[in-house]
């Protein structure tokens, strides 16, 4: 039982705090992470050099040769405690994903863990609406809430070395879009053609965490098309009207 | 503008300045320089600011060879022999190099990372601000990975001038390494912070620019060595499930999901790395505020450094020397030399 009082600050070193608001995966606690954001980044607090909203906290870098530790966390306690703007549903996105075979290796053992087929768990993880609740560890990477509960499967015991850019998988109770070649301990279901960061691109990054993302299937041909207009810069998945 | 090119280059030899901001809530890390004082040192050595793109060495043996016009440049940081065209190139101290003539440097004896600054600086298209290579990331200015033989970086052309420059490192702490606890210390029992904080810790030989593993006593978990993803700061001590702690440096990841224990000091990071591979650290944990007093003074004492140059010799240029280095050019008439 975490007993710990929120909000509340810690030192991340000399130059960052974390402000943590809770200790749980929730969709209204993290909407309230990046409502103080979005508190942070209207106030333009001197010092303050950028920040990293996470499920339940809000990463705050400084410059201690501008503010102290101790102001920044009173002033980020006092926000905190206020009313803060609201910062709506987000946008809404469609991500194209190539299902299983060779594209999710990992496709059997979650069809079997599940007790569903293949297909069905395709299905069922296509069918889901989810949440971006934060971008992090790589660039791009996004990780997103609202699995199908039948489909949450815990980490790998042995954490895969590599795993192919556009990676779409599960870890625990959410699902993943991972945009360049990386180590992973989650389950391998899919890949999308889409990139969520290109250094190449005008738009470097489409996604910001509190948008919604949703996907649809498409075969491995289509996937290779996609592939090739992702490649010119074309950002692949499709925003969704409000 | 002056070209230099690679010739040989070890691992971890790469452009780097004071590193990336703004876009870590996308997971793109901040790289940067591993010793940022060596990196100003170098770059006020000529004449750059502080935090200006240098080439960072890694601790094995790189070339380069000046391809095109004259280049001053200055070596800083991690200590190891340079030579150039076999003449002992002292470090902290500006040469001018004309084209043709090849840097050698050998590999460190003492420290881990060498900056290679340039006057006029290293020509590219910062991304996110910033030139330095984040190489898992593909992003960085001239080039988005680490330097390769055969890469050509453009560089400020050498100003006309009497007398090369040096600049003495100032002297650094050599005792523990300060850190500040938390963000997640409440994940272990106080046995095992003291435990942390005593311990003589060896730099694992799978360190890189990513982090510097430690070898030692396994540390044990209150609990789950889970957390909820949450922001890492440049020096956490991370305790992943084996209890081996990980000090994330430059080449971190945004996030994590690991308990951090600790945070080292901005102001000792420089100083851990230049540690070498199966060396012995400790740690001592400090208040923020002692800490944040420690990073203002480091501010100072980068700022300071411009100060500190002094000229080496000194003495009218000859023309011999200018035609040798190349300065003089196509210069064929003293008309040339009028603006």
């Amino acid at each position: 039982m975490d007993r710990t009082d929120y909000p509340r600050v810690r030192p991340c070193g000399d130059c960052a705090l974390t402000i943590e608001l809770g200790n749980e995966i929730d969709a209204t606690r993290n909407a309230r992470v990046l409502s103080l954001d979005a508190a942070v980044a209207a106030a333009r607090k001197a010092g303050v050099i950028e920040t990293i909203p996470t499920y339940r906290s809000l990463f705050v870098a400084y410059d201690p040769g501008l503010i102290g530790y101790a102001p920044l966390a009173a002033w980020l306690l006092d926000l905190a405690g206020g009313a803060l703007p609201e910062t709506g549903s987000g946008r809404s996105w469609r991500f194209p994903v190539t299902y299983g075979g060779a594209f999710g290796e990992d496709m059997p053992f979650v069809a079997q863990k599940s007790g569903l087929s293949e297909a069905e768990v395709a299905r069922r993880h296509a069918g889901g609406t989810y949440r971006i609740y934060m971008m992090g560890f790589m660039p791009g990477f996004t990780y997103l809430g609202g699995l199908d509960p039948a489909l949450a499967l815990s980490r790998r015991d042995n954490p895969r070395l590599t795993s192919p850019a556009g990676t779409i998988s599960i870890g625990g109770v959410q699902t993943g879009i991972q945009c360049l070649v990386s180590p992973t301990g989650w389950h391998l279901i899919g890949r999308t053609p889409a990139r969520t960061y290109d250094p190449q691109r005008s738009r470097v990054f489409f996604l910001e965490p509190g948008d919604s993302v949703s996907f649809f299937p498409v075969g491995p041909e289509d996937f290779a098309a996609l592939e090739r207009r992702a490649e010119a810069g074309e950002l692949v998945a499709e925003p969704v009207a409000p | 503008m002056s070209v230099i090119e690679v010739v040989e280059a070890g691992p971890y030899t790469s452009v780097q300045d004071t590193g990336r901001y703004g876009a870590q809530r996308y997971g793109l890390g901040t790289a940067g320089a591993m010793d940022t004082l060596s990196l100003a040192i170098a770059n006020v050595l000529v004449s750059q600011p502080a935090g200006a793109a240098a080439i960072e060495i890694g601790p094995l043996p790189a070339r380069f060879r000046i391809t095109d016009g004259a280049v001053r440049l200055a070596l800083a940081g991690g200590v190891r022999g340079a030579t150039v065209q076999g003449r002992a190139l002292p470090m902290g101290e500006t040469v001018l190099l004309a084209e043709g003539d090849v840097l050698a440097l050998r590999a460190c004896s003492q420290g881990v990372f060498s900056y290679l600054a340039f006057e006029g600086g290293i020509d590219g298209e910062p991304v996110f601000g910033s030139f330095s290579v984040h190489a898992r990331s593909g992003i960085g200015s001239p080039y988005s990975r680490a330097l390769l033989p055969g890469d050509r970086l453009n560089v400020g052309g050498a100003a006309v001038r009497g007398a090369e420059r040096s600049l003495a490192a100032p002297t650094r702490g050599s005792g523990a390494l300060r850190v500040v606890l938390g963000p997640q210390d409440d994940h272990f029992e106080p046995e095992t912070i003291a435990q942390f904080l005593d311990t003589e810790w060896k730099i694992s030989a799978t360190s890189d620019r990513m982090g510097y593993r430690l070898e030692g006593p396994a540390l044990r978990h209150k609990g789950s060595p889970n957390i909820l993803s949450d922001g890492i700061a440049n020096g956490s001590v991370q305790i992943p499930g084996n209890g081996l702690p990980l000090l994330l440096l430059a080449d971190r990841g945004t996030t994590g999901g690991y308990p951090k224990l600790a945070t080292i000091i901005s102001a000792d990071l420089g100083r851990l790395a230049q540690v070498p591979v199966g060396s012995v650290i400790r740690f001592q944990a400090i208040a923020v505020e002692e800490a944040q007093a420690e990073a203002r003074a480091h501010a100072a004492l980068i700022s300071s450094l411009p100060r500190a140059v002094r000229d080496v010799g000194g003495g009218d240029l000859s023309s011999e020397f200018l035609l040798a280095s190349n300065l003089a050019g196509a210069a064929t008439s003293a008309d040339d030399w009028s603006i």
